[in-house]
């Protein structure tokens, strides 16, 4: 398996194995984009049946989350420059732009986490109708990708200060930030297709 | 909260299984002890990345699921055949169709399957292992737990019993309270997520592992179709996780997606599961055409007609898969645009379907069969599935399926295809590929036995269930004595049995070649008549398969690599294999998961969060995990061939 190692190209395309750890994660963030498009058809079929609860346009408001959207966008940009650094071999480089991605992704949740505590305030919980069940659910789902992506990465910054640039490790940045940017772009539909709509509507 | 809240009790039939089921565990704990036997099961196989082992363990798993799902089925026929003596209650019967439906499709069927792909394809392909060894046990685990949870419902806590569909809002909280909905969501829950990981695991050791030249379109037919299917597992899975976990959340944490308060929907449930329910059929039909295409393809002693064909009729199958969900349930008021559109796709699937019958049968055409047992299941399964293809086309005209919706009609149609179709399959690739596995075949004998009965049982079981359908005779139903329907009734009982005891003759088989077949002395164990390069390998598998991966470039590249006398081990070609480390993480993992299912299965939230964590803390332990294998020698490797072959 890792036998063959290519003397040039990317570090993390070098082995076989980290050709093949590429190509499995593409696959997976396939199945990814299957489970959020369910998530997304399923919250459209729901649209409307608020029941007794507040209807989405009198919560949702565009300040907080043009703010949301400008962090989650502006992280994945910074993430573009992290494995930028990282393909020109600069761990610090590296560190530096994954660190400031990962500050600008708790903004991100911590805004998320106070909107959805002044959503429950205001009598929309997951409980009070089937929209807002599927509105928490969807969006609590990418919430939760986003946690689990800054504690993945993290772990991630252990170990590039453990052992620097190596085939392994640049594979396992080059991953992540492949998750990263897919759940920005599953928030710019969500942006789209839940608050905006939700807001005009 | 006292035991006799989580323990089932007042049921003679379930103290039975309570009793059965502690004797074996303790005959199982004696037995290690008393041979010594658990340091070897923790080492060889409990730990094991090995593709091959990994396989077996599937196959062992889904024998006692086809064994569990098995007496449900003679316990719900038995109630048929006999509806005044009041064997089983109303609430008993609706747990044993629950759970025979459920166990057979996700617990017996797709890991039987799984086990062959995962025992064979690597050797088709001429790989070492999987593309993700570490993985591929994670997947087996977290099937294994799943299937655990899923079979100790019946004693703790009580069985799910809203039928294997699961239809909401009869499987909500409101209409099932209890752990016993929960069961069917967690034990899915965390299987399906191995299924996922396989899918991927799969699709990546194909996509990349292939030995050198081997071109797409050389692959043998029984890895294509394992690829097309790790296709639709990848896109029908994450369905099924969503459905489940939208549900998961109706029940415990009080969400309204599918219940009748708050404007949730019912019918979304229907939806979602069927997106994902009839791709999932495919899933367990397609390997099983493409078992059945190697072994007609073997004995006929000729390439398979029309390769390229049933490549793309299987690859045209898979997309239309995911266009005719709504046939499940036509009569839920669609409205006629929708039900016809759905009516046609559904009978545009029986055109590529059509098409490999043919294949197969010019296959057949003028060629010299031998009538070996995985040929008989092989040549059985034809014509009766065909019977099975003939009423789904007929179920899938909207109008008529106003009639047999949910009849006994519909019933006969699918366990035409699924026991035709998929159990043949399962049958006839163990005993096609049982050499390759454990070193001796099955007793020819024995097989034959075990393959009428089963054969004959079969159709007397289920051919008379068309007629009762026709009869107006309702699916799940407990009381059933109406007079018209009872001898047809009896008949599929005898049929029944007839399958039963197929099943005991084969087990029995399983043992009787243990002790008495002939060893194999040559990796190419139907008489020479292999054809590709899982046969070419010695008898048992070294665990690092190949020696040398030979050159390909053509189908069934070992009938001209036996030609040309060329083998898997060239001498002067073999270089250190790098092979990996056996682990015990991916058990602990999921058994950690699996006890933060229990906890989330009885609303015990301390301990579905300490399980979780558990879980958490092992994917940390797997992120600093460096261990990247080891190097098998080449004085190793010539010293086990040089055996194995006997040179
Ligand atoms: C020619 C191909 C096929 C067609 C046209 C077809 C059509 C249908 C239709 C229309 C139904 C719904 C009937 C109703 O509920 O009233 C159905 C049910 C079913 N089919 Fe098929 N089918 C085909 C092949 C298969 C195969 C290959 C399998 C599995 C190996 C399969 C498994 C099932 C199962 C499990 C159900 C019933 C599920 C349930 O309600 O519990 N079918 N089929
Ligand atoms: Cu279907």
């Amino acid at each position: 398996m890792a036998a063959e190692e290519l003397k040039t190209g990317p570090l993390e395309y070098r082995t076989q194995e980290g050709q093949m750890s590429i190509m499995g994660f593409w696959i997976f963030l396939g199945a990814e984009v299957v489970l959020f498009a369910t998530l997304f058809a399923t919250y459209a079929v729901l649209f409307g049946r608020t029941a007794d609860a507040p209807l989405p346009s009198e919560l949702f408001e565009p300040g907080i989350v043009l703010i949301m959207t400008f962090l989650l966008l502006t992280s994945s940009f910074t993430c573009g420059l992290a494995i930028h650094e990282m393909r020109r071999g600069s761990v610090k480089g590296l560190i530096f732009w994954m660190v400031i991605t990962l500050a600008l992704g708790l903004g991100f949740l911590g805004f998320e986490i106070y909107e959805f505590v002044h959503y429950a305030h205001e009598g929309a919980t997951l409980q009070s109708s089937a929209f807002w069940s599927a509105f928490f659910v969807l969006a609590g789902t990418h919430g939760l990708h986003v946690t689990l992506g800054i504690g993945w990465a993290i772990l991630l910054l252990i170990q590039i200060k453990q052992r620097g640039l190596t085939n392994v490790t640049s594979r396992k940045f080059f991953i992540i930030s492949l998750y990263w940017h897919f759940l920005d772009v599953i928030w710019i539909f969500i942006f789209t297709s839940v608050y905006l709509i939700g807001m005009v509507i | 909260m006292h035991i006799t809240d989580i323990l089932v009790t007042g049921e003679p039939i379930i103290y039975g299984a309570m009793v059965s089921m502690a004797l074996g565990g303790l005959a199982i704990l004696f037995v290690l002890t008393y041979f010594k036997k658990w340091k070897w099961l923790w080492r060889e196989w409990l730990t094991s990345v090995d593709h091959k082992k990994i396989g077996v363990m599937y196959i062992l798993s889904a024998l006692l699921m086809l064994f569990r799902g098995g007496v449900d089925a003679m316990m719900m026929r038995v109630q048929l055949a006999f509806p005044d003596l009041g064997f089983l209650n109303s609430q008993h019967y609706n747990e044993i169709f629950t759970t025979h439906g459920t166990i057979m499709i996700i617990f017996m069927a797709m890991p039987f399957l799984i086990g062959l792909m995962n025992i064979i394809v690597p050797l088709q392909i001429g790989a070492r292992d999987f593309a993700f060894p570490y993985l591929n046990a994670l997947s087996f685990w977290s099937f294994f737990f799943g299937m655990a949870l899923f079979n100790i419902s019946f004693v703790i806590g009580g069985s799910p019993d809203a039928g294997w569909t699961s239809y909401t809002p009869l499987s909500g909280a409101a209409m099932s309270p209890g752990p016993g909905q929960n069961f069917y969501l967690m034990g899915l829950q965390l299987s399906g997520i191995g299924t996922l990981a396989t899918g991927i695991n799969l699709m990546v050791t194909i996509l990349k592992m292939r030995a050198p030249g081997m071109k797409l379109f050389h692959m043998p037919i029984f890895t294509w179709s394992t690829l097309v299917t790790c296709f639709i597992i990848v896109f029908a899975f994450p369905i099924l996780t969503v459905a489940l976990a939208l549900l998961t959340i109706d029940r415990i944490f009080g969400a309204q997606f599918f219940t009748l308060t708050g404007e949730g929907l019912p019918m979304m449930w229907a939806n979602l599961f069927w997106m994902w329910g009839h791709p999932e059929v495919y899933i367990v039909i397609l390997p099983a055409f493409g078992i059945f295409s190697e072994v007609i393809a073997t004995f006929a002693k000729k390439r398979l007609f029309g390769y390229n064909v049933m490549v793309w009729s299987m690859i045209v199958i898979a997309l239309l898969s995911f266009l005719v969900w709504v046939h499940h349930f036509f009569t839920m008021g669609a409205g006629a645009f929708v039900n016809s559109v759905f009516s046609v796709s559904t009978m545009l699937i029986a055109v590529p379907t059509g098409v490999k019958i043919f294949n197969w049968l010019a296959t057949l055409y003028k060629s010299k069969i031998e009538f070996t047992v995985p040929m008989l299941w092989s040549l059985a399964f034809i014509p009766s599935f065909i019977l099975g293809g003939v009423t789904g086309v007929m179920l899938g005209m909207a109008a008529a399926d106003y009639q047999f919706h949910n009849s006994y009609f519909l019933i006969a149609h699918f366990h035409y295809v699924l026991i035709a179709g998929t159990v043949f399959a399962c049958f006839a690739g163990l005993v096609f590929w049982y050499p390759k596995m454990f070193g001796h075949k099955m007793n020819e004998r024995l097989g034959r036995w075990a393959f009428w009965l089963f054969f004959f049982g079969f159709h007397v079981c289920f051919f008379p269930q068309y007629f009762l359908g026709l009869d107006g005779m309702p699916r799940r139903l407990f009381i059933t004595n109406v007079a018209e329907w009872l001898p047809l009734n009896v008949i599929s009982t005898v049929g029944a049995v007839g399958m039963a005891l197929g099943f005991v003759v084969f087990v029995y088989n399983v043992y009787y070649s243990f002790r008495y077949s002939e060893r194999e002395t040559t990796g190419d164990s139907w008489n020479g008549n292999g054809r590709t390069l899982e046969w070419a390998t010695t008898t048992p598998v070294p665990y690092y398969n190949f020696a040398t991966v030979p050159y390909v470039d053509e189908i069934d590249p070992y009938v001209r690599m036996k030609e040309e006398g060329k083998t898997t081990f060239e001498e002067d070609e073999v270089k250190p294999i790098h092979m990996p480390s056996y682990t015990g993480q991916p058990f602990i993992f999921m058994a950690l998961l699996g006890l933060a299912s229990f906890g989330l299965i009885f609303e015990w939230m301390y301990l579905a969060v300490f399980g979780l964590i558990g879980g958490v803390v092992m994917m940390i332990r797997r992120s600093f995990d460096y261990d990247d294998g080891y190097y098998v020698s080449v004085e190793e490797i010539k010293e086990t061939e040089k055996k194995a072959r006997g040179l």
